[in-house]
């Protein structure tokens, strides 16, 4: 029977690890997402499964020892939130220049700088765009539940494995932090050292035998012609994912007048604003972003035809809403909405800003 | 039923565990529900709030600023939440340590002296007990035992001796709800 | 006699290891780098355990080391291969795993993921290559450069009241109770290179044994960067970075020597 608890979007992070068969766990303590690495160190995972949990001395060790983990064919991850994400930039980035596999959640609060622990959106351009140096995309997974925070860790596993590529996770302050009824997968066995060896021993550094050549794991590449090879390789995985993972929610789009785009706790605020819209017969439907890169331009554009216009809604000062505006190709109408720096918007204030800034603008 | 509910008062009071088991409790019997907290520093001995959120429905937002039910425990959280009460909705308080009295007509206003009856019992840990017996008078929303069958999920094992004394405690509660008006 | 009967198994005294790869190194002629990644390259043949060994590499003038090295290989940012090895050890905890460090990686931008790999104690071997000067980037000054010694960031010389004192990193991380056996050798003679060879043997031997992190300090000289010939380097070296870098053990079977 499956098994419901009652947990945190953090807790049920970790716990989702533990049953996604991860090897590795390194984090190092900030709010609003210590609960993660609390979880993990209050469960004993080594007893459970033999995953290993260590608490870094930095958000950068913390990436680091990912890096090294994932080079070596394990499923390893990490968590933080925003100033630690930006620290961990320098291994996100190496991890996809050597094309390595790892999760990183990144439970979103209010910046710039040090900011604020309250929820926040205002890592998407971080997220989506890059975040470190260099060309090249996460797979970003946008959870608007406990739910889907704990299901989304055994997909981000897989597409990470899949396209050898890092995945984020993009939670917020008020998804860690709020508590749903979860129903926990099965599960899922650790690989073993030689089943590892048998399905990643054409890449990962797990010793080099004999018979065999030796595996490098290195982002460098001092030759500009090589390098381009190499850049033009990771472009065609971003294609690739534009092609097969966008993944994205439509509720009451089929009649609507107006569509709130939204992910992750926003999304959720949404819904309650689309509710009292229509009781005031107001036709909103809501475009939830599942997938933040890649990003479901395709779909936007569809709609874009049929509606009278979007109103973006996300705690920050508009950064999703340019890629809607690139979507829709000025087909309709799109505008902001959003409260920022850690204050997180009601119901009430998209409603009324629908009202103002997209229906009466 | 959905019932949307914020209980506000100091860290320590026990406010977000109450959240907790009557969030527990809805599981209990199979309704959907939220749990959302006031996080950080504010916690540590400041003031401590929690939404809960228990609907047949799927819940949308975790996040509310108007609510069917306030749960109220301090003054700061009197000025800050009597205003959020939806009109017919519930404010339930504590009088100890209140002294700007809820003034709104158009809510039903209870009061439960929960301070107090926790001192009479001899534990100060009971106090959130107390207060949840006599908002399910209030708001009979989930069932007795759903509440027991929650503090039993909510509370670690080695606690499970202290669930007949939290139960005496909620029925207490209930037996001292006053409706004021 | 003709070459080719001279070219027998039987008159074979020595060989490169099959560690090696038969890429030209890219240091610069003189450079202690190549007979340092020789040695560690040997030392892993002679124990067996090749195949199981996975080295980091850094940023620094050894960032290519997986180029020579013929092991599986991790190249690291810069200063964080010690956070990299751990992340390897810890989910492979039956391979051999080191890193081969210079001084700028190890002991200034790397000095955190040092200090605090070595205070945790990882089983793992850190070869640090220390030259006092960052030879890659073209002769900036190190933590470990001298006082008064000239370098482009410090071209009047290392002062150390704005600057501070070379660093003893060694010396630093010997006091941790995590770390079990620390040295310092160095690679300039036939004996100081069979001293240092054994230094890094017996640090793999410790990780086998799974005693605790081995350290295992080189210094080394940098004739490109103190702009001088190898000769004139090696000489430099010892009258000047040995006093202030004593060679010998610092820590034997978890106990400090001196």
């Amino acid at each position: 029977m499956a098994e419901i608890k009652l947990m945190k979007g953090n807790e049920a992070v970790a716990e989702a690890a533990i049953r996604a068969g991860c090897d590795a766990y390194f984090g190092y303590p900030i709010t609003p997402q210590s609960e993660v690495i609390e979880y993990l160190m209050m469960e004993r995972p080594e007893d459970r499964t033999g995953m290993v949990v260590l608490q870094a001395e930095s958000e950068i060790a913390a990436i680091h020892m990912v890096y090294g983990a994932a080079a070596a064919g394990k499923m390893a991850m990490t968590s933080s939130s925003s100033p630690g994400i930006s620290l961990k930039e320098e291994g996100i980035s190496y991890m996809a220049g050597s094309e390595l596999p790892a999760v990183i959640v990144n439970v979103v609060r209010g910046g710039p700088g040090l900011g604020t622990i309250q929820p926040s959106q205002a890592d998407y351009f971080q997220t989506t765009k890059g975040g470190g140096h260099g060309d090249y995309r996460l797979l970003v997974l946008a959870p608007a539940s406990v739910q889907e925070s704990a299901d989304f860790v055994a997909d981000a596993f897989r597409l990470a494995f899949k396209y050898r590529n890092p995945v984020m996770i993009l939670s917020d302050g008020v998804i860690g932090q709020m508590m749903e009824k979860v129903i926990m997968p099965e599960q899922t066995p650790r690989l073993t050292d030689q089943e590892i060896i048998e399905k990643y021993g054409d890449w990962a550094t797990t010793g080099k035998p004999d018979d065999k050549e030796r595996n490098i794991i290195t982002s460098l590449e001092l030759d500009p012609y090589k390098q381009e090879l190499h850049n033009i390789k990771l472009q065609a995985k971003y294609t690739q994912m534009q092609e097969e993972e966008v993944r994205y929610e439509m509720i009451n789009c089929e009649d609507a007048d107006y569509i709130l785009v939204a992910y992750g706790s926003s999304a959720r605020i949404s819904q309650k604003a689309m509710d009292l819209a229509r009781a005031k017969g107001i036709k909103v439907g809501i475009f939830r972003l599942i997938t933040l890169f890649p990003f479901p331009s395709e779909q936007l554009n569809d709609l874009a035809g049929r509606v009278k216009g979007f109103l973006a809604v996300e705690m920050s000062a508009g950064q999703m809403i340019e890629d809607v505006k690139l979507a829709i190709e000025g087909k309709t109408k799109a505008v902001h909405f959003g409260r920022y720096g850690g204050v997180i918007h009601s119901p009430e204030e998209i409603l009324e800003a629908l009202e103002q800034k997209l229906i009466g603008g | 039923m959905t019932e949307e509910l914020i209980i506000a008062g100091f860290g320590g009071q026990g406010v977000l565990s109450m959240g907790k088991i009557l969030a527990y409790s809805g599981i209990m019997q199979d309704q959907e529900v939220s749990w959302m907290p006031s996080y950080g520093p504010e916690m540590r001995g400041g003031t401590a709030n929690v939404t809960v959120i228990i609907s047949d429905d799927r819940i949308s937002s975790p996040i509310l600023t108007q609510f069917d039910t306030a749960v109220i425990l301090n003054q700061q959280s009197m000025d800050k939440f009597e205003e959020t009460v939806k009109p017919g909705g519930v404010l339930l308080y504590d009088p100890n340590g209140i002294l700007k009295h809820p003034t709104r007509k158009d809510i039903n206003i209870f009061k439960v002296e929960g301070a107090k009856i926790a001192a009479e019992m001899g534990n100060a840990k009971i106090f959130n007990m107390i207060v949840l017996g006599a908002y399910l008078k209030a708001k009979p929303i989930v069932k007795l035992e759903n509440v027991i069958e929650g503090l039993k999920k909510s509370l670690p094992e080695r606690y499970h001796k202290l669930i007949p004394l939290n139960e005496e405690a909620i029925k207490r509660g209930m037996n001292e709800l006053v409706e004021i008006s | 006699m003709d070459i080719k009967d001279i070219i027998k198994p039987e008159n074979l005294v020595y060989t490169k290891t099959k560690n090696m790869t038969d890429k030209v190194l890219s240091y610069c002629p003189g450079c202690g780098h190549g007979t340092a990644h020789n040695i560690t390259m040997e030392v892993l043949e002679d124990m067996g355990i090749t195949h199981n060994t996975i080295g980091v590499a850094p940023v620094g003038c050894s960032v290519l080391a997986y180029e020579f090295m013929n092991i599986d290989m991790q190249q690291a940012a810069h200063g964080r291969a010690p956070a990299v090895a751990t992340g390897i050890k810890r989910v492979w905890p039956e391979k051999y795993v080191f890193t081969y460090q210079g001084d700028g990686d190890l002991a200034a931008i790397g000095g955190n993921e040092t200090l605090h790999a070595c205070n945790r104690g990882e089983n793992i071997v850190i070869i640090f290559v220390n030259n006092g000067i960052y030879g890659m980037t073209g002769g900036q000054m190190a933590p470990t450069t001298l006082q008064g010694m000239q370098t482009s960031t410090s071209p009047y010389g290392r002062e150390i009241e704005t600057m501070g004192s070379p660093l003893k990193m060694t010396e630093l991380i010997a006091q941790l109770p995590g770390v079990h056996f620390v040295t310092r050798q160095a690679v300039h003679t036939p004996g100081a290179v069979r001293k240092a060879k054994k230094a890094i043997r017996k640090a793999f031997e410790i990780q086998k044994e799974k005693k605790g992190l081995a350290f295992v300090e080189i210094v080394s000289n940098c004739n490109s960067g103190w702009k001088m010939t190898p000769v004139e380097s090696n000489i430099w070296m010892v009258d000047n970075m040995f006093p202030y870098f004593p060679m010998g053990d610092i820590k034997v079977d978890g106990k400090l020597v001196k």
